[in-house]
């Protein structure tokens, strides 16, 4: 830094960036008429300068750290704006509505069989995935040789990374077949059954479609329970097993009452991941507009599928149609995630964590 | 591990051997037969089913005998660990299957077209009847797509993780930090709404004489605001791994904070930072729908990121997936093969970097 009268010689640097308040709080600090120099010499550090590399660099992280709320506040801005004039256009009701045809003269669409549809995949494939990734974690952490848990969870780490659109090819050209058939048998069997019952064609189901979001949420819950489930304090288990517990009661009463609010967050976050899944669901669902607990016809579509589908042949309306459809979504993956982190945040009163 | 495991390496003293009395392996084995043997019988005596019925029921009849025998031998409580061992061991072959199956259907239908010509040509003039063509134009849209995006979110993801480890205190920082994580869960397709919305919609007809316009920049915009979380997560992370020690040297030195953070701190995150860089990039080298959206998709070759539309190899998988042509599904596999060795050498070579990372937990 400048010798401390002529602070202005090196002003200049950096002056970009520095916001209003920096260079308030540096103009209002001392002025020279009324200078008085502290006790103990403090005259001869530099004196602030007003514009300088430090609050630039300062005000310029500070910015880049703000941009993320101003995309997320754009986000909903912009969707909005888009979202609006299509809504108004709308001649149904946007919520009850179950079709989809914004592209019409008088354009009619609604949410409900899209919403009902997402939100029945993605459960379905949570209540498939939840208890195998929890056994894997479980497996991976506490009853695998170390020699074969790095490996392994190493794999499976490897898994989440592989995109949705491989997962949605290999749902549509080989799991459709075994689907399928499981589907005509559980249909010979158990029609009973309204979710399986009906008369066909099977195969293309919302099955099809939440086996394949199971298995692709599945790398992400294992991943960051096997994560928590690991840091499980030693004297925790040590103290059970000391009592007599078998391995099993150890985990039950050590392990797993540790690892649950872990466990919900990375459910939390593997739902956020099913509900915005595009592109394996449209390959995979039979994109029918209804309202239908049966799992195994041909049918189901979810909101981000209907996007990727639909988005070819939308003019204005349609875009619009779908970009408020794309709201809709936007709102109940924020809802879902900001539940996933305030339990993690809660957690992290306690100890730091990893998820 | 437990302090068991460490003084009495290879001796298990858990209730199961401390107790006389154990189910022998013998009796673990017959029970296991007799299941299978009992599935089989009833599954083709009734014929309700084929072999996958008999697994799954031979399974469960195996889980309830062993529960029977090991309950008459060992006790209930040890019954139940036993169940319970082969749940989770069962979990782990279960979910092993379609995982493998994944892989095996990639690699054996991947390299089917696997050859010059995909690497090498576009699907201009390529028609249904054509059996050549290839991923030329996919692959250079996604490298600079990606190589956009990357330019557009790792300075800016770095200094956010910059402004929250080493400036943000109070409120402010707090929301950043909570607003941060809340955004790594945002669905693709809503990032690729929004630059529909804002880039394509509103900002691209300035340029293009009042139309809107698709382009690969457009894509980037998409991926960044994808990327940008995990870099400012992963590099926030690494930065706080810094020993305070070094920053406090630094200081007594007189030497100014920014420089602390751009030469001191930095630099000795610098190998954990660029493995979140290079995750977040194979993640966003993945992403369909943002592309499919705002990049609309080409056949040609277009070089131009700024002008005209341009396709990726996530968005070329996905439209030869939807095509009808019968070739169409081999070069739909091999450009999936293509895209996921990118994605996997990505994320090998990052988790390879973060082994070497001399800062740890």
């Amino acid at each position: 830094m400048g010798d401390y009268p002529s602070s202005s010689t090196n002003a200049t640097a950096g002056g970009s960036g520095v916001t209003g308040r920096h260079a308030r709080s540096a103009g209002t600090g001392v002025s020279p008429s009324s200078y008085e120099p502290p006790i103990g010499g403090g005259d001869g550090l530099p004196k602030k300068a007003r514009f300088s590399m430090e609050s630039g660099f300062r005000g310029l992280s500070t910015a880049a750290g703000a941009m993320v709320l101003v995309i997320i506040v754009a986000i909903a801005i912009f969707l909005i704006s888009k979202a609006v004039p299509a809504l108004r256009a709308d001649t149904v009701n946007f919520l009850s509505y179950k079709q989809w045809f914004p592209n019409d003269a008088d354009p009619k669409f609604g949410i409900a069989a899209l919403a009902f549809g997402t939100v029945l995949s993605s459960v379905i494939a949570l209540i498939v995935a939840v208890p195998i990734a929890l056994g894997i974690a479980l497996f991976l952490s506490h009853y695998a040789p170390k020699r074969l848990a790095n490996p392994l969870g190493f794999v499976i780490d490897l898994l989440a990374a592989v995109p949705s659109v491989v997962f949605g090819l290999w749902g549509r050209d080989v799991f459709l077949e075994p689907v399928r058939d499981f589907s005509v048998w559980l249909n010979h069997y158990f029609s009973w059954l309204p979710i399986f019952g009906g008369d066909g064609p099977f195969g293309r189901s919302i099955l099809l479609g939440s086996l394949v979001l199971a298995i692709m949420v599945l790398p992400i819950v294992t991943s960051l329970s096997r994560e928590v489930f690991q840091q499980t304090p030693g004297m925790n288990e040590e103290a059970a097993l000391a009592l007599g517990a078998t391995k099993w009661e150890m985990i039950r009463t050590a392990v797993l009452p540790y690892g649950k609010p872990g466990v919900i967050a990375a459910v939390m976050l593997g739902l956020g991941r099913a509900l915005g899944e595009t592109i394996a669901l449209a390959l995979t669902l039979g994109t029918v507009f209804s309202i239908s607990f049966n799992v195994i016809e041909n049918g189901g579509n979810s909101i981000a599928a209907n996007i990727a589908n639909t988005f070819g042949e939308a003019n204005a309306t349609g875009r619009g149609a779908l970009i408020a459809s794309g709201l809709v979504l936007f709102a109940i993956t924020l809802v879902v995630n900001m539940a996933a982190r305030a339990i993690i945040y809660r957690r992290r009163e306690f100890r730091d964590s990893a998820a | 591990m437990s302090l068991l495991d460490r003084e009495l390496a290879g001796v298990v003293m858990t209730p199961d051997n401390i107790r006389t009395k154990k189910l022998s392996l013998v009796a673990n084995l017959g029970v296991a037969v007799a299941a299978f043997v009992i599935a089989a019988a009833v599954v083709l005596g009734f014929g309700i089913g084929n072999w996958v019925l008999i697994v799954v029921l031979g399974w469960v009849f195996y889980l309830v005998g062993l529960l029977y025998a090991a309950g008459r031998v060992e006790g209930r409580r040890a019954a139940r660990n036993r169940a319970w061992k082969s749940l989770i061991y069962s979990a782990c072959i279960l979910a092993i299957l379609p995982l493998a199956s994944v892989v095996w259907t990639l690699v054996s239908k991947g390299v089917g077209r696997l050859d010059g010509d995909f690497f090498g040509t576009s699907m201009n003039n390529i028609g249904a009847r054509d059996q050549n063509g290839g991923a030329y134009h996919a692959i250079i849209g996604t490298l600079e797509q990606v190589g956009i995006a990357a330019l557009i979110a790792v300075p800016l993801g770095v200094l956010g993780a910059i402004y929250l480890v080493e400036y943000g205190r109070g409120k402010f920082a707090g929301t950043v930090r909570f607003f941060v994580d809340v955004m790594t869960g945002i669905p693709s397709i809503v990032a690729g709404l929004f630059v529909l919305s804002f880039w394509v919609l509103i900002v691209s007809p300035w340029f293009n004489d009042g139309n809107p316009r698709f382009s690969g920049f457009a894509a980037s915009l998409a991926l960044s605001v994808l990327m940008l979380p995990t870099i400012v997560r992963s590099t926030e992370e690494m930065l706080r791994l810094v020993p305070g020690p070094l920053r406090e040297g630094a200081y007594a030195l007189g030497v100014p904070q920014w420089k602390t953070i751009l030469k001191i701190v930095v630099p000795t995150a610098l190998p954990g930072i660029v493995t979140g860089v290079m995750l977040a990039i194979a993640r966003a080298a993945g992403e369909t729908a943002p592309v499919l959206l705002v990049a609309g998709g080409a056949a040609a070759i277009n070089f131009d990121p700024f002008n005209g539309n341009q396709s990726s190899l996530a968005l070329f998988v996905y439209q030869q997936a939807g095509d009808a042509s019968k070739y169409a599904p081999a070069r739909a596999w091999t450009a999936a093969l293509t895209l996921v060795a990118i994605v996997l050498v990505l994320t090998i070579a990052a988790k390879m970097l973060a082994r070497r990372n001399s800062l740890t937990r």
